[in-house]
């Protein structure tokens, strides 16, 4: 393969992944929180495609369309919350959704 | 002749160093725009870019296919998605930019830091060499025709379950946007009944 080899494609991926975890905990926007998960489903997708072409097979790239149709799937059901907390007038907020707090 | 050849590779090596450095770079720059925008248009969009970006890459690591479903379904379906709801949703989107109290915030970024720091030394401790030797693959690899291939042969069960998963999120999504009827009681149907009642008024 010409260009930059494997573990270049798996750093880019750990700290996209990484960027994506510090979006997650420190927004208090649901719909950050939503986008910042989609950044860490695309990291393992880096690495899945990064490692498929490591090994030549193309197992790790089926499994990346697979990691996308979940990624749709969570993204419709996430933004039918969004919608429905903000029908009910509920902040969209996460640090006030307390109410299942043990 | 064969000095020629390796003159082009050379340059074609060259070529795509400075498309992955590129792309790599906007990769990384619109993820921390999605996280730190606090705008959540502007982190959507930004989002549509780090995808783009991604989608080079694929292109880069032989993933043909996987980089046109990344544009087609990711940046575009997925991301028109999530442009409808905030536009729906106006400025109440708009959410104050971290929250807890400063000690959340100070052990959020610690985390961070310290699963790419993990990551990075468990990736050097286990690789070894080991990374850098990658398999001689064909033209095909990653061709739609291979994935198709192999979508309807070893990966069929896989195949089949991903799209009952799409087929509940879809019902999840319309069951979670359905009003229910006490709502619709305490609304009191207005939304139907001023456009039906409007004509009238206008009649009188």
């Amino acid at each position: 393969m010409s260009g930059p080899g494997v573990p270049w494609y798996l750093a880019i991926s750990a700290i996209l992944f990484s960027i994506g975890v510090a979006g997650v905990l420190l927004r208090r926007s649901p719909l950050i929180v939503l986008l910042s998960l989609e950044i860490m489903l695309n990291s393992a997708n880096l690495a899945f495609v990064g490692f498929s072409r490591l090994f030549g097979e193309m197992d790790g790239q089926v499994f990346a369309l697979a990691v996308m149709a979940v990624a749709a799937s969570e993204v419709c059901v996430g933004l039918g919350l969004i919608v429905a907390m903000a029908r009910r007038n509920l902040a969209l907020d996460v640090d006030l959704f307390t109410e299942l707090r043990g | 002749m064969q000095a020629d050849e390796g003159r082009l590779s050379a340059v074609g090596n060259v070529l795509v160093w400075a498309v992955w450095i590129v792309a790599a770079g906007a990769c990384l720059g619109t993820g921390l725009r999605v996280v730190t925008a606090s705008n959540p248009f502007s982190s959507a969009l930004s989002l549509i870019g780090n995808l783009a970006s991604l989608a080079v890459l694929y292109l880069l690591a032989s993933g043909e296919f996987v980089a046109a479903a990344q544009v087609l379904v990711y940046a575009g379906a997925v991301m028109v998605m999530f442009l409808f709801v905030i536009a729906y949703l106006g400025g109440r989107a708009d959410a104050p930019w971290a929250g807890g109290t400063r000690l959340i915030q100070t052990a959020s970024v610690i985390t961070a830091v310290s699963l790419l720091s993990v990551t990075f030394v468990a990736l050097m401790l286990n690789a070894g060499g080991r990374l850098s030797d990658e398999a001689d693959v064909t033209r095909a690899f990653g061709s739609p025709a291979e994935m198709g291939g192999l979508f309807l042969t070893d990966h069929l069960l896989a195949f089949e379950i991903t799209s009952i998963v799409l087929l509940v999120a879809a019902v999840g999504g319309v069951v979670l946007g359905m009003r229910s009827e006490a709502e619709a009681l305490a609304d009191g149907d207005q939304g139907l009944q001023q456009t039906v009642a409007r004509p009238s008024e206008d009649a009188a």
